[in-house]
C-alpha cells in the first residue's frame, strides 16, 4: 500500500524558477523515506506540495489516496507536518499547544486534554506542560512539534529538516524517537541533507539534486550500486604512480589512483584485499605506511552520481 | 503506550472544517480571555484620553471648542467620534499587528494553516474574532464615554441603527485589520502608521460630522475613501443623530461595501502569504 505517490510532480515559481521537475515518488506504508539532498535541491518545495502549501505546476500528487489539489483540506487531516521553522503557539503554553490542536482535528475537550496529556508524557514534557513555549529549548520545542505533529494520528508524518540546528545530543534523541515511532508502524517522510541521518534511519532513501531524483532505494542498495563496495586507501613512500600501477593488478581491485599522496583503490570484493594489496606492494619493495578501509557512504554516492559534494 | 494504541481509544473524533474553525475561534478566546487586562488596557487608552481631554478638561479651563451648527456641543460630536476610533484601532490591535509578526517572525501562523479547514477559513476565523474584540471594546468604551465629560451628552439613540452600526463597524475594522496585516512586512509597520493608520483616523470625521465639510469640498469628497468615515456617521446616526449624518442608506451600504472589499482583500493577500 502506498501512502504517497506523485507522478510528474513539478514546480515551477512565479519567479521563472524550476524548483522540482517532475518527480516520482512512491512511499509505502510503514517505511521512513528520506529525500536527500543539497539545499536547494527542491526538497522542502516536495515537501511543501505534499503538504498543501505549495500548489504544483504540473503533475499529481496523492497522500493516502487523496489528491493534494483536489482536495488539501482533506489531506490536511491525513498527515502531521514538523516544518524547518519553529511554529509552536507563543500565545498558548505547552500543554494547550497540544490541547487546542487536537481540537483543529475535532476533538472534544475532554479527549483533546486527555490526549495532550498522554504526548506530554510519552515525549517526556509534562515537567514543562505549563510552560511558555519560547522558553523550552531546541530539542524540547522539537518534541513538542513532533508530539503536535502525531497528536491527530496521522498516516504520515512529514519532517522537514528534522536536525538543522539540533545540538548532537538533541539529534540522537530525535533519531531514536524517530525509529521507536518506525517500529510502531509510523510511516515518515523526512529530508536531510545529512547522509548520516538518511542512512541510518531510512528504509529507502530519494536522493535528489536540481530538483530531479537522481537515485532511490534503500541505502545499501544505493552504496551497492556504485560499482565498487569496497575503497581502501594506501600510504606508502615513493613514486606513487608506479605503486598505483601495482596495486590496479591486484585480483578483484577495480581501480587504484594516486592522489593526495596515498593510493585509492576501488575493490568489488574486501575479501582478503587487504592482505592481497600489502603482499603485492611489499613484494616489490615498497614500504607501506598505513593502509585504511572506507566504507562507501550516501556521500560518496552523491559524489559519484552528481560529482559534487553534498555540502551543507 | 503506543500512539497508535492512543489512536484507537478516540471515539468522537470529526475533524471536519467546522470542528476546525470551532478550534481556532476557542483558541482565540482563550487567548483574549486570559490577556483581559491588556486587552482593557489597549482598547481604553487611546478613547479615554480622547474622551478626558476634549470633554472634560477643555471645558474646564475655559478651552471652548466650538459646537456645529448650533446643533450640539462638541462633546456630542466626539462621543460618537471615540467610539468609532475605538473600534478601529480595535481591528489594527487584534487583526493587522499580530499578523503581521506571525507572517513576518514567528511563523507560527503555519500551525493554523495545518488545520484541516480550507486557507480561506482561517482568515475569516481572523476577521470574526477581530470583530468580536471590537464589539466588546465599544461597549466597554461607549458607557465610559457618555459619563466622562464634564457636560451631559445629548444622546439620542437609535436602538435598532445602534445594533446594526454595532455590528457591522467592527467587521468592517477587522477586515481592513486582515488587508492591512497581510500586506505590511514587520520593518513597514512605523509607516503603516504614518502613512495609513493617522491619516485614516484624523480625517474619518470623529472630530467632526461629516456634513461639517461642506465649505471643503475637495476634503469632504476625499475623505469617502476612508471606511472610518462611516464607521463614525454610523455611531453618529445611532447616538447623536441630531447633530446631522450621512443618509442611512449610505452609511450601512458603505459599511458592508467595505467589508466585502477589504475582507476580500485581506482573505486573498492572506492566501498570497501561505500558500505558493
Amino acid at each position: 500500500m502506498q501512502v504517497i505517490e506523485t507522478e510528474g510532480l513539478a514546480k515551477v515559481y512565479a519567479n521563472g524558477v524550476t524548483a522540482v521537475s517532475g518527480i516520482d515518488l512512491h512511499v509505502r506504508r510503514g517505511e521512513i523515506f528520506g529525500l536527500l539532498g543539497p539545499n536547494g535541491a527542491g526538497k522542502t518545495t516536495t515537501i511543501g506540495m505534499l503538504t498543501t502549501r505549495v500548489i504544483p505546476t504540473a503533475g499529481t500528487a496523492r497522500v493516502a489516496g487523496v489528491d493534494v489539489r483536489a482536495n488539501p483540506v482533506a489531506v490536511k487531516r491525513l498527515i502531521g507536518v514538523v516544518p524547518q521553522t519553529n511554529t509552536l503557539d507563543r500565545g498558548i503554553n505547552v500543554r494547550d499547544n497540544l490541547v487546542f490542536h487536537c481540537r483543529y482535528f475535532g476533538m472534544g475537550r475532554d479527549n483533546a486534554r486527555q490526549r495532550a496529556d498522554e504526548l506530554l508524557a510519552r515525549f517526556r514534557l509534562s515537567e514543562r506542560a505549563t510552560a511558555r513555549v519560547d522558553v523550552l529549548s531546541g530539542g524540547m520545542a522539537q518534541r513538542l512539534m513532533v508530539a503536535r505533529a502525531l497528536a491527530h494520528s496521522p498516516a504520515v508524518l512529514f519532517l522537514d529538516e528534522p536536525t538543522t540546528g539540533l545540538d548532537p545530543q538533541s539529534r540522537l534523541a530525535l533519531w531514536e524517537l524517530l525509529t521507536e515511532l518506525h517500529e510502531e508502524g509510523q510511516t515518515i517522510l523526512l529530508t536531510t541533507h545529512y547522509m548520516e541521518e538518511a542512512d541510518r534511519l531510512s528504509d529507502r532513501v530519494a536522493i535528489m539534486d536540481a530538483g530531479r531524483i537522481l537515485a532511490l532505494d534503500s541505502p545499501k542498495e544505493l552504496k551497492r550500486a556504485i560499482n565498487h563496495a569496497t575503497l581502501v586507501r594506501v600510504s606508502a613512500n615513493g613514486h606513487l604512480p608506479d605503486l598505483a600501477g601495482l596495486l590496479g593488478r591486484v585480483p578483484g581491485v577495480a581501480r587504484a589512483e594516486a592522489h593526495d599522496s596515498a593510493i585509492h583503490v576501488s575493490a568489488n570484493s574486501s575479501d582478503g584485499l587487504l592482505y592481497r594489496l600489502v603482499a603485492q606492494a611489499e613484494h616489490h619493495g615498497w614500504q607501506i605506511s598505513d593502509v585504511s578501509v572506507t566504507e562507501p557512504t550516501l556521500e560518496t554516492v552523491f559524489i559519484a552520481l552528481t560529482g559534487k559534494d553534498l555540502r551543507e | 503506550m503506543s500512539l497508535s494504541a492512543i489512536a484507537d481509544e478516540r471515539p468522537d473524533v470529526r475533524a471536519t472544517p467546522q470542528a476546525a474553525f470551532r478550534g481556532l475561534l476557542l483558541r482565540d478566546l482563550h487567548v483574549v480571555t486570559a490577556e483581559r487586562g491588556r486587552f482593557l488596557v489597549r482598547s481604553l487608552s487611546q478613547p479615554l484620553l480622547l474622551v478626558f481631554v476634549f470633554t472634560y478638561v477643555f471645558p474646564r479651563i475655559g478651552q471652548g471648542l466650538e459646537a456645529f451648527g448650533g446643533r450640539g456641543s462638541f462633546t456630542d460630536v466626539l462621543v460618537p467620534g471615540v467610539v468609532a476610533i475605538t473600534v478601529l484601532t480595535k481591528g489594527i490591535q487584534a487583526v493587522a499587528l499580530p499578523l503581521v509578526q506571525e507572517f513576518g517572525y514567528t511563523r507560527e501562523i503555519e500551525d493554523r494553516v495545518m488545520a484541516p479547514l480550507p486557507v480561506w477559513a482561517v482568515a475569516v476565523e481572523k476577521i470574526l474574532v477581530g470583530a468580536a474584540q471590537g464589539l466588546v471594546a465599544a461597549l466597554i468604551v461607549l458607557p465610559i464615554a457618555v459619563v466622562m465629560p464634564a457636560e451631559p451628552v445629548a444622546l439620542r439613540i437609535s436602538w435598532p441603527a445602534l445594533v446594526i452600526v454595532l455590528v457591522l463597524a467592527p467587521t468592517v475594522a477587522s477586515a481592513l485589520g486582515l488587508a492591512l496585516g497581510t500586506s505590511v512586512a514587520p520593518s513597514q509597520v512605523p509607516l503603516m502608521f504614518s502613512v495609513v493608520i493617522l491619516p485614516i483616523t484624523f480625517l474619518g470625521a470623529t472630530y467632526f460630522p461629516w456634513s461639517a465639510l461642506g465649505p471643503i469640498p475637495w476634503l469632504q469628497m476625499l475623505v469617502l475613501v476612508n471606511p472610518l468615515v462611516y464607521i463614525a456617521e454610523g455611531f453618529r446616526m445611532a447616538l447623536t443623530p441630531q447633530l446631522g449624518h450621512m443618509p442611512a442608506p449610505a452609511i450601512y451600504l458603505a459599511l458592508i461595501g467595505f467589508t466585502v472589499g477589504m475582507g476580500w482583500l485581506g482573505v486573498r493577500g492572506f492566501h498570497r502569504r501561505v500558500l505558493t
